[in-house]
Order: structure tokens, then C-alpha cells, then sequence
């Protein structure tokens, strides 16, 4: 099968939508002209022209409430923020706007929108540049929130969720951008929460998504080498959580550990970990155990940066601890 | 409501108009040689040390975003011999002529960039993140127009306590189309607060022009939605910037409230390292390297008498030298250590992080 970039999935699920359904545009910075911050979207503009394809000046809040508003009326927009740094910015927008509208009309106003861009840390790029909302976004309902781990997945899922009647909070890395998968050729689409298990094993669940799936496949590579087959979940999708995907295994090994980029309280691990304790305490062989970013800003030095984000070696003891070795 | 008086918004087909002063004659502006000799000695340091950290980035001595200031120069040094030494100072993530202007070591603003903890933020924050309470340099800030809301509120705590101080804010182009501008201005205007709002208006904001995100393309003119004193300023000469930040300041001080300066200046380099700047053409960028600040002074200096070109050869070796300096130190400091990521991150020396 043809490998391409993740980058390049992004961009063919945007181009391949806007070409089926004229409702679907591209907003924000530097998307057109600039052919994209991190060339997402290169030549974009040139197939659809500035009218679907629009560069924003740098007014997050302004630009995203024009989304959900353009939503509401009929139009199905992906608004990019350049980092979800950024989205900070227009968070009011998102949350008090586009996950309430549906609810407070009573059904009258859907906003099917996709807020799209890289989370999380690019290397030394210290405090401001450096955070995870997923699980920010996670805890709001009326928001589905989709955090994909490789390029095959990305072009699915995105696809997914600009025919989503709902809105999508959609959430990439600078780190995975230039990354290759394979992608067919032919169109497919891969629904919003479902998990998938990507290793197979009976020592422990390992459970994780986005660009920490990285390290957790490392990791279950390395335990491997020494004959222990961890079972690797990539959840693809943190609102709604395949929670069903996780219990099976949970019962099938006893045991779990979860990798998470964000930190640690009130995080996606600390959701599973409630889950797992609540619906398979009685297979539970050891406590769960989680790695996330220590509970600190990311400093830009790279000693702080190597002691503050989660690694093989961290992961590789938790799986250790729950496996009492 | 009364009407908004507002002045006419000129429409510009072109590039951005910058108004490109004709050089200036020495005998316009009546500053001391010592004045002159600051202005000439802070812009080149910050020029040689960015030549400098533009390669070292290359070399992957520093990391991370780096955005150079070269071009503005004057936009701080002006500003600098305008205010006193208890005036404060933010800005955005272009922030490291700002602390090396205002007397910041040059060793420590190299060893921030270096990452390292004898950095002017003990290398937690890097290019973006420049601090130096010594020199009252409250930062450089990441996200666009963080700062602004921040440079009023320092202003406000000033008012507040009732000194004489100011507070000058930096921000750029792009940053004037965020919510939190239009706000703060506002609030900042009705409170009357000692600040100075600057927008370096470097013509891009990344990379879109000005004249792509308004119809609005004299920035200044946004001022006067609030009825601020509002103007614009050749950002290449380092007089007018001077005169425009003292005149602000006098207002200020006598209880008048903010003004609005826009500093038309020019950035010769791309947004950050990585942006080959494709949106702009040679010319352009030669036609302000034409208006050069630094040359600037150098030619009035000598049209002056305050300086020789054996003057100049001799700065210009101690420049290097102290450039050459902050290298060697940062290059010879150690990384903050591991355990450097639970300092400075509560005030409460025993909080309790969260450790597994
Ligand atoms: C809220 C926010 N949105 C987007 C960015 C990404 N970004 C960083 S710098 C920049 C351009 C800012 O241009 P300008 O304000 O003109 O300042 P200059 O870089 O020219 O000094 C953008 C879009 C950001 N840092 N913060
Ligand atoms: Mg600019």
C-alpha cells in the first residue's frame, strides 16, 4: 500500500470532503496563502479558492464564534487553530457556543464544525507552547473529541468527523506531521469512538492515543524482547471513550497501565482508572497505574523537558508494577 | 453616544505603506553624544548577538522558536533612553533586544537561549520567555496579545499605588486583531492608566500582511475608537521613536491615561527560524535595509562629531567581544537539573505535585 504523511491524510480527508459537500470550508491562520503553519493544508487554496479556504487574522475567539455561527446556518466549517495553545483564546466559543447550542435549543441548532490542530509538546518550546486539553475538552458534553495516533487513522476519523452533525474536537501533533503510514487509495471511513486494539497480548493492557501511542508501542516492543506480550489499546477517540474496548482486555490480562501526554489530575487516566476499578475490580490483579506529564509546565531546557514528559522507561515500570516484576 | 471621530482610513493598493522618512538630518534632533553613544552601542550589541544566535540556532545550540528582532532596533532603544529605570517593560516573544537593551547581561540573555539554568529564566523559558525583574522586564509572552491585558494591569497596579512610573507594552501587528487589544484599550483609556501601548508594525504577521487582516491598515488609528491619544512613528529612526515614547510618557505621568504608538519598523528576517518568507519580495526587504537604525545613528553620529570611525571600529570589537563572552558562558553552564522542574512553579516551597 502507498505510504504517505500524516500531514498529507489531513489533507486529502479535508480535500476529499470539500470536493463531495460545498458546505465544507477551511478557516483559520496562515491556512491559504501560507499554505498552512505546518503545511497541512498546502494547496488547498489553490484547488478552492479564497472562499473556501481563508486565511483569519489572529482573532481565535472571533474566528471560532464565526464557525459555530456559520454552523448553526447551515454550513459545516473546520476551523484550525495553529496550536490548541491557541484555542485557549477562543475556548468560550467552543464551550459555552458550540457544545451548548444543540441542548439549549432543544434540538433546533446543531453546529456540525471541526476545531482541528496539533496538541500537545513539539520539543523546547517551553510553557505556553506545550499542553494537552484533551481531557479540558473531554469533560465537556455536548463535544466529541478525537485524538488520532498515525496517518491511516487521521485521514478516517477526520473524514468522520466533518460528516459529524456534532461538533469535533480534532487533535494532531507537529511531532507526527512528517510521519508515514500507509492509506489506501480508496475513500474509507473509521467511526468516532471506537478503540482499537493494536498489539495483542495477556500481560497487561496498555492503554494510551495520539502521539503517546508512540511510546506506549515502543514500550510493549521492549517488554517483548523479554517474552511479556503486552495487549496496546490507541483509544483514537476521548469523548466518547470505547470504554467496552478496555474493560474486555482489562479482564483478559488483570492488569493496566495508561500513557497520557497531559497532566495527571482529572485527566483521561484518571477517567479509565475510575472505569476499569468500577467495572473490573474483581479481575484486577494489581492497582492501575498511569504515566502522564509530570504535574508541571514543560520548561524549555532540555534536561526539563526529558524529566517532565512520559517515556518507554516510565511506561516500561509501570507495566513492571503492575505485573509485579 | 458621540460619534467616533476617525480618521481617514487610507486604503493602500500596495505593500503596507511604511512611512519611509527620508533620512533625517543630524541637525533635526538635539540629543547628547552620550545619548547618541547609548543608542548606537545597545542597537549593535543586539544586532551582533542575534547574527550570533541566528547561527548558533543553525548549529542547534538553541532550540525550540526563535524569532530574531534585527531591524527593529530602535523601537527599544528609543524607548529606553525616553523612560526612567523604574519605568517597566513587556513585550511578546520577540524579546530579546528588550532585556539586553535595558542592561540584562548579555551572558544571561545567551545562556536563556542555551537553555540553561544560569539563563535569565533559569532556562525554563528559552526565546520566547526572556524575565528580568533586575532591569523591570515583566517578559516575553507567547501567546499573541497575552501581554497587552498584562501591560495594563502592571500600569494599573502603578496607578494604584500611586508613583510616577509608566509602563510601556509591547505587541506586534497581528496581535492588535485580538479581543483582548480592543478591551484592554478601552479599559486602559476609561481608567486612564499610566501605560504606553507599542505595536511594532513589522508589516507581517507571519506571514500575512497587514492589509490582509483589516481594512484598517494605520494601526494608530484603532486608538482613536477610545478617543486614545493615538500616533504614528518611523520605527527606523531612533529620535522619533525617543521623542514619541517621552511625549507619552509625560502624559502619563501627569495622570492623562495610555497612549496608542504605532512604530513602523521592518523585520529583515523571516518570522522565526523556520519561515524562508516566500510573502515578501528582495526588494522590499532591501528597500528598508536601506532606512537602517543602526546605520541611522551611525551616519548622524558622525555628521554630529560624536563619534570617529575609530569609535566605531572600537565598539564594534567590544561588541564582539561581549557577544563572544555570553557564548562561551552559555556554552560552559550547566542545564537546570532534572529536579528543577517542581521549583518555581508554586511559591509554596512544600506543594504537593501530584507524583504518580
Ligand atoms: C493566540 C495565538 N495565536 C497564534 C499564535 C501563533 N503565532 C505566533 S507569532 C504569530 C504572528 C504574530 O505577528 P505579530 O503580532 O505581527 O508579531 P511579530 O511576529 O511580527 O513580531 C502567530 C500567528 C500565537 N502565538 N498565539
Ligand atoms: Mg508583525
Amino acid at each position: 500500500m502507498r505510504l504517505i504523511q500524516f500531514r498529507e491524510a489531513l489533507r486529502e480527508a479535508m480535500c476529499e470532503e470539500m470536493r463531495r459537500d460545498e458546505r465544507v470550508f477551511l478557516m483559520g491562520e496562515e491556512v491559504a496563502e501560507y499554505n498552512g503553519a505546518y503545511k497541512v493544508s498546502e494547496g488547498m487554496l489553490a484547488e478552492f479558492g479564497p472562499k473556501r479556504v481563508i486565511d483569519t487574522p489572529i482573532s481565535e475567539l472571533g474566528f471560532a464564534g464565526i464557525g459555530v455561527g456559520a454552523a448553526m446556518n447551515g454550513l459545516r466549517p473546520i476551523i484550525e487553530f495553529m496550536t490548541f495553545n491557541f484555542s485557549l483564546v477562543a475556548i468560550d466559543q467552543v464551550i459555552n457556543s458550540a457544545a451548548k447550542m444543540m441542548q439549549m435549543s432543544g434540538g433546533q441548532y446543531p453546529v456540525p464544525i471541526v476545531f482541528r490542530g496539533p496538541t500537545g509538546n513539539a520539543g523546547q518550546l517551553a510553557a505556553q507552547h506545550s499542553q494537552n486539553f484533551e481531557s479540558w475538552y473531554a469533560n465537556c458534553p455536548g463535544l466529541k473529541v478525537v485524538v488520532p495516533s498515525n496517518p491511516y487513522d487521521a485521514k478516517g476519523l477526520l473524514k468522520s468527523a466533518i460528516r459529524d452533525d456534532d461538533p469535533v474536537i480534532f487533535m494532531e501533533s507537529e511531532l507526527m506531521y512528517g510521519d508515514k503510514g500507509e492509506v489506501p487509495e480508496e475513500e474509507y471511513l473509521i467511526p468516532i469512538g471506537k478503540a482499537k486494539v493494536v498489539r495483542e497480548g495477556n500481560a497487561a493492557t496498555l492503554i494510551s492515543f495520539g502521539k503517546m501511542m508512540k511510546v506506549a508501542l515502543a514500550a510493549a516492543d521492549e517488554m517483548a524482547k523479554e517474552g511479556i506480550e503486552v495487549e496496546v489499546i490507541d483509544l483514537r477517540t476521548v469523548r466518547p471513550i470505547d470504554y467496552d474496548t478496555v474493560i474486555q482486555s482489562v479482564k483478559k490480562t488483570n492488569r493496566a497501565v495508561v500513557v497520557e501526554e497531559a497532566w495527571p489530575l482529572g485527566a483521561i487516566s484518571s477517567e479509565l482508572t475510575y472505569h476499569i476499578q468500577r467495572f473490573a475490580f474483581d479481575y484486577l490483579d494489581a492497582p492501575v497505574r498511569r504515566v502522564n506529564s509530570m504535574d508541571v509546565p514543560l520548561g524549555y531546557a532540555p534536561t526539563l523537558v526529558e524529566a517532565t514528559l512520559p517515556n518507554v522507561k516510565r511506561t516500561i515500570e509501570a507495566l513492571n508494577a503492575v505485573m509485579y516484576r | 453616544m458621540a460619534q467616533k471621530k476617525k480618521s481617514e482610513v487610507t486604503k493602500q493598493g500596495e505593500q503596507n505603506k511604511h512611512s519611509l522618512t527620508p533620512d533625517k538630518k543630524a541637525e533635526v534632533y538635539d540629543f547628547p553624544q552620550e545619548t547618541y553613544r547609548f543608542w548606537y552601542e545597545k542597537m549593535l550589541l543586539a544586532r551582533r548577538f542575534e547574527e550570533k544566535a541566528g547561527q548558533l540556532y543553525g548549529r542547534q545550540k538553541i532550540r525550540g522558536f526563535c524569532h530574531l528582532y534585527i531591524g527593529q532596533e530602535a523601537c527599544v532603544a528609543g524607548a529606553a533612553t525616553a523612560l526612567t529605570k523604574d519605568d517597566k517593560w513587556i513585550t511578546a516573544y520577540r524579546d530579546h533586544a528588550h532585556p539586553l537593551i535595558l542592561g540584562t547581561p548579555a551572558r544571561a540573555v545567551m545562556a536563556e537561549l542555551f537553555g540553561k539554568v544560569t539563563g535569565c529564566s533559569k532556562g525554563k523559558g528559552g526565546s520566547m520567555h526572556m524575565f528580568d525583574k533586575n532591569v523591570n522586564f515583566f517578559g516575553g509572552h507567547g501567546i499573541v496579545g497575552g501581554q497587552i491585558p498584562l501591560g495594563a494591569g502592571i500600569a494599573f497596579a502603578e496607578q494604584y499605588m500611586g508613583t510616577q512610573n509608566v509602563c510601556i507594552c509591547y505587541m506586534g501587528d497581528g496581535a492588535v486583531r485580538q479581543g483582548a487589544f480592543h478591551e484592554t484599550l478601552n479599559m486602559a483609556m476609561t481608567w486612564k492608566l499610566p501605560v504606553i501601548f507599542v505595536i511594532e508594525n513589522n508589516g507581517y504577521a507571519m506571514g500575512t500582511s497587514v492589509k490582509r487582516t483589516s481594512n484598517v491598515t494605520d494601526l494608530y488609528t484603532l486608538g482613536e475608537a477610545y478617543d486614545m491619544p493615538s500616533e504614528p512613528v518611523d520605527g527606523m529612526v531612533v529620535e522619533e521613536v525617543h521623542l514619541a515614547v517621552a511625549r507619552a510618557a509625560e502624559r502619563a505621568r501627569k495622570g492623562e491615561g495610555p497612549t496608542l504608538l504605532e512604530f513602523r519598523t521592518y523585520r529583515y528576517k523571516g518570522h522565526s527560524m523556520s519561515d524562508p518568507a516566500k510573502y515578501r519580495t528582495k526588494e522590499e526587504v532591501e528597500a528598508y535595509k536601506q532606512q537602517d537604525p543602526i546605520e541611522q545613528v551611525k551616519r548622524r553620529m558622525l555628521e554630529k562629531g560624536f563619534g570617529d570611525e575609530a569609535y566605531f571600529k572600537q565598539v564594534e570589537k567590544e561588541v564582539k567581544a561581549i557577544v563572544e563572552d555570553s557564548v562561551q558562558f552559555a556554552e560552559e553552564s550547566p542545564y537546570p537539573d532534572p529536579s528543577d522542574i517542581f521549583k518555581d512553579v508554586y511559591v509554596q516551597e512544600d506543594y504537593p505535585f501530584l507524583k504518580e
